[in-house]
């Protein structure tokens, strides 16, 4: 054995190096992607702006991008957004909310077994599908025969929010889900020696508690909902209206941006041009929601 | 047989604790050999045996609790005595798997009885945990919870008050009820679990091995607290360490855990007797050190 | 002081114990109907998507190209392009994914760099997905010049999905305990040695759980594939360079979009095979989970 083959130098070898260099590209590779995605949408915006008024792109509620004479108010997708999403969640939290609990406190391991395999099924279905379902199930033989077929067509914001709402139902249920049943053994032994009943143990200990986590994972499901475009595109329409009426066919900015794609829109088009700025009020509004989630976290994240 | 020593004043704060080392009668505790003394039993357990699933945990046990005292239940870890305790204030009916055999009598009635909801037991058989349990909420509210779900008409502040008089606490807290409860000590988090836990006024109150997680200072607090409240209340503790049962108790129970790995009880007696002129082996064993 | 010797009782306790315990048993009512409904509701989906169907799933449905004509249908190109997209996927993101996740908590743990990497990536895991499609446009297709192609999309997935594989590989590396990189540096391993030989293969399982869900996740979604242009009408198979394409969800998608019923027939058959393609995945995904958790006892 010589004394070159056990040397103790410092230099870490090349290889190692290079490797770690290989690494830190793959991880940066998160940067690039959100530097593209700002730099696209900003300058294509930029494009836009330059032939119509942002201030009337903000403000106004009336949106025509294919029939003359147009009109370019943001609000009407916008609102169509709004509608779809509050619908979703009206469906999603209670149906998520309840299910986490009754997972994390009421169900016995075997139902727990059963019932998560579940709640995983609807989460990985492909969106399309709960479009799909809506068109022709939901709308037809459950919504039209409620509310009345001259009340409300196949295509509505109801029935996209009723299946969004159902797909969202999963991510609040998981990550509440998980915020309950962290906390800890010993105080929900204490509310039960004072003889609290299962209820209040739920409602007066281990909400509060958990409250952090069930609030961001609201808040991550209404993001969710914002962004959809597969289900709503196929349920809710493709009338682009200020409405807050549920029974509205409505156009949401999701189903807008895929519409403009879809079509023999012309690349250098004034439509095509308005996809980005709607894409950028999109990016906008789902950013600053999921920056409210991590921050809502923090900020009150009960310590035990 | 000894009698009664110094009477222990609650808020002196222990300067040596040579002064407090082992002795076997230093709180004050009735002379067990006087005639006149009254022995009323409030709890009583009869041939009671603990099961999670199959596996027998505690076997066929007959203790009697007195009123107004001490009883300690002391063994070698593992023999049962934390299940027996939660038995008696039916803590262990949220263990799935768990059931029990016997009877388990709070003044005459059978807690195991059917229609008893063990809710109801809760309320007149209260529990302060091995490691303190506030809740992340204040002191105030800590020391309220208790009463207001229990539908307590009354003054509020006056009852967190006296609570946290009883427990010892309230000079500690007295400007910080509207704190954490977690922002306390250790000493101070288990005297408030203490509190809140006799704001309900139980008749019963069991601590399960209340200062294992503690420092010795506190420890000896709690031990004095203990002296005070065995007036309001019974108090059954499960401890393994054996100078605090003597220290401390009126009554000693000693279990083991037999070959099937089931607990049972060895003997039940005073405490100075356990300790001094046990009646079987396997407690003079026990006693002095020579297991567990 | 002691205020304690005396009882003065100012109050009563009034439990109330048949109320409490009513209000709870609504409550976990409550809880029943909700999951009852989500239950009723997969029942529902599924029984609706089978009876319409059904009927069209044949042999020469899944063999056969789409079709102006309701009974010569079918969706091979659309089966190929989704199962060359899938495979493309996965074979880009998995690598990527896994090893910025190394990186960031092997190699950069707790220092300011990886708080900004892992906050940037956690944002991104919320980008709607259609977001991506207008970065897959301007990058791939237009930039670089890949054109509509199988290709452009699976690159555009890839971005997609990355966020979602490094979370999901940083949890499975974060479970390996500490004891086995320090039994590994103590005889003398470099850091990627311990990375390769001692970490890895301990959250393999948990890895590849996370990267074949993810790629099920990208054969699922198509809204980016629209802005690239994906076609919905394509009578050929699809080559992975080159070639216009389209993929299940996007074939689904066209023929509900028709007025005539029959083709929401077609759509019905076309999910039962996407459903059972994400079966297949998830089947794979708990098997190979299970095989690799075999070597693996702490």
């Amino acid at each position: 054995m010589t004394a070159q083959s056990t040397s103790l130098s410092l230099r870490r070898p090349f290889s190692e190096r290079v490797i770690e260099t290989l690494l830190f590209l793959a991880a940066s590779l998160g940067v690039v992607t959100t530097i593209g995605i700002v730099l696209v949408l900003a300058l294509e915006t930029y494009h836009f702006f330059e032939e119509i008024n942002p201030v009337d792109f903000l403000t106004g509620t009336v949106w025509s991008a294919s029939i003359k004479p147009y009109h370019w108010g943001v609000l009407a997708l916008v609102s169509g957004t709004v509608l779809v999403a509050g619908i979703a969640m009206i469906v999603g939290v209670p149906l998520g909310l309840l299910s986490a609990v009754l997972l994390s406190e009421y169900a016995s391991p075997r139902v727990r077994t059963v019932l998560k395999p579940i709640l995983e099924v609807i989460a990985g279905i492909p969106t399309i599908v709960l479009g799909f379902f809506a068109i022709n199930f939901l709308s037809p033989e459950i919504l039209r025969p409620l509310i009345g077929e001259k009340n409300i067509g196949i295509f509505s914001a109801l029935a996209g929010g009723i299946v969004v709402g159902v797909l969202i139902t999963p991510l609040i249920a998981s990550i509440s889900e998980d915020a309950m049943r962290a906390v800890p053994r010993g105080m929900r032994e204490g509310a039960y020696a004072m003889g609290a009943t299962r209820f209040e143990v739920i409602r007066k200990v281990i909400f509060p508690a958990a409250v952090s986590g069930i609030m961001a994972s609201i808040i991550l499901a209404m993001s969710r909902a914002i962004g959809e475009t597969m289900a709503v595109l196929l349920a809710v329409g493709q009338q682009p209206q200020f409405s807050f009426d549920p029974r509205d066919s409505v156009q949401t900015m999701t189903a807008f941006i895929a519409q403009i794609s879809m079509g023999e829109t012309a690349q250098g088009s004034i439509q095509f041009k308005s996809l980005f700025a709607v894409a950028t009020v999109l990016f906008a509004v789902t950013l600053v929601l999921n920056l409210i989630s991590s921050w809502v976290v923090r900020r009150f994240r009960t310590a035990y | 047989m000894n009698t009664q020593l110094s009477e222990a004043p609650i808020h002196d704060t222990p300067t040596d604790g040579a002064e407090r080392s082992i002795r076997i009668a230093t709180f004050p505790r009735d002379d067990p050999s006087s005639p006149d003394r009254q022995r009323s039993y409030i709890v009583e357990l009869q041939d009671v045996s603990c099961y999670y699933g199959p596996f027998r945990a505690v076997r066929n046990v007959g203790i009697k609790i007195e009123e107004h005292a001490i009883t300690a239940l002391i063994g070698p870890s593992g023999c049962g005595k934390s299940t027996l305790l939660r038995t008696i204030n039916r803590m262990n009916d949220l263990i799935p798997s768990y059931r029990s055999e016997g009877r388990v009598l709070l003044d005459g009635q059978d807690l195991f009885a059917k229609g008893v909801d063990p809710v109801a037991v809760r309320r007149r058989v209260g529990m302060v945990f091995q490691k303190p349990n506030p809740f992340p909420k204040t002191v105030w509210e800590n020391v309220a919870f208790g009463p207001k779900i229990n539908g307590y008409k009354g003054d509020l502040n006056e009852l967190v008050e006296r609570s946290l008089r009883r427990a010892a606490l309230w000079d500690d807290v007295k400007d910080k009820l509207k704190q954490s409860g977690l922002a306390l000590s250790g000493g101070q988090q288990q005297r408030l679990c203490i509190a809140r836990t006799i704001a309900v006024n139980p008749e019963v109150i069991l601590m399960d091995e209340p200062c294992s997680a503690l420092d010795p200072r506190s420890t000896l607090q709690i031990e004095e607290l203990m002296a005070e409240l065995k007036r309001e209340y019974t108090i059954v503790i499960v401890t393994h360490n054996m100078q605090q049962a003597a220290r401390a108790s009126d009554t000693t129970v000693f279990m083991t855990m037999g070959d099937d790995r089931a607990g049972y009880v060895v003997e039940q007696g005073e405490t100075v007797g356990i300790f001094t002129n046990p009646r079987h082996q396997l407690t003079e064993d026990y006693v002095s050190g020579r297991f567990g | 002081m002691s205020a304690n010797a005396t009882t003065i009782p100012s109050g009563t306790f009034n439990p109330s114990l048949a109320r409490r315990k009513l209000t709870g048993t609504v409550f976990y009512g409550a809880c029943i109907v909700a999951v009852g409904i989500l239950l009723l509701t997969l029942f529902l989906l599924l029984y609706d998507v089978f009876r319409s169907g059904l009927p069209w799933l044949d042999v020469d449905f899944i063999t056969g190209v789409p079709s102006r004509r309701v009974e010569r249908a079918g969706l091979f190109p659309a089966l190929i392009g989704s199962l060359e997209m899938g495979a493309m996927v996965g074979v880009m993101a998995f690598p990527i994914g896994v090893g910025a996740a190394i990186y960031l908590t092997e190699y950069a743990r707790d220092s300011w760099v990886n708080r900004i990497l892992q906050t940037n990536i956690s944002n991104l895991a919320g980008v709607p997905s259609i977001i991506y499609g207008i970065l897959g446009l301007a990058l791939f297709v237009r930039a670089l010049e890949l054109g509509p192609t199988v290709f452009a999309g699976a690159l555009t997935l890839t971005l997609l999905i990355l966020p979602v594989v490094i979370i999901a590989s940083i949890e499975a590396l974060k479970a390996v305990p500490g004891n086995q990189r320090e039994g590994a540096y103590a005889l003398g391993a470099t850091r990627w040695q311990m990375v390769r030989r001692s970490v890895l293969p301990a959250a393999a399982p948990g890895i590849m759980t996370g990267v074949i869900l993810a790629m099920a996740r990208a054969i699922g979604e198509a809204a980016p594939l629209l802005l690239i242009g994906a076609a919905t009408f394509v009578t050929f198979t699809p080559a992975p360079f080159g070639t216009a394409y389209t993929v299940l969800p996007i074939q689904i998608l066209g023929w509900a979009q028709l007025p005539n019923q029959d083709f929401h027939g077609l759509s019905a058959a076309a999910i039962i095979v996407i459903l059972g393609v994400m079966l297949l995945l998830n089947g794979l995904a708990i098997v190979i989970r299970i095989r690799l958790s075999r070597h693996i006892q702490w």
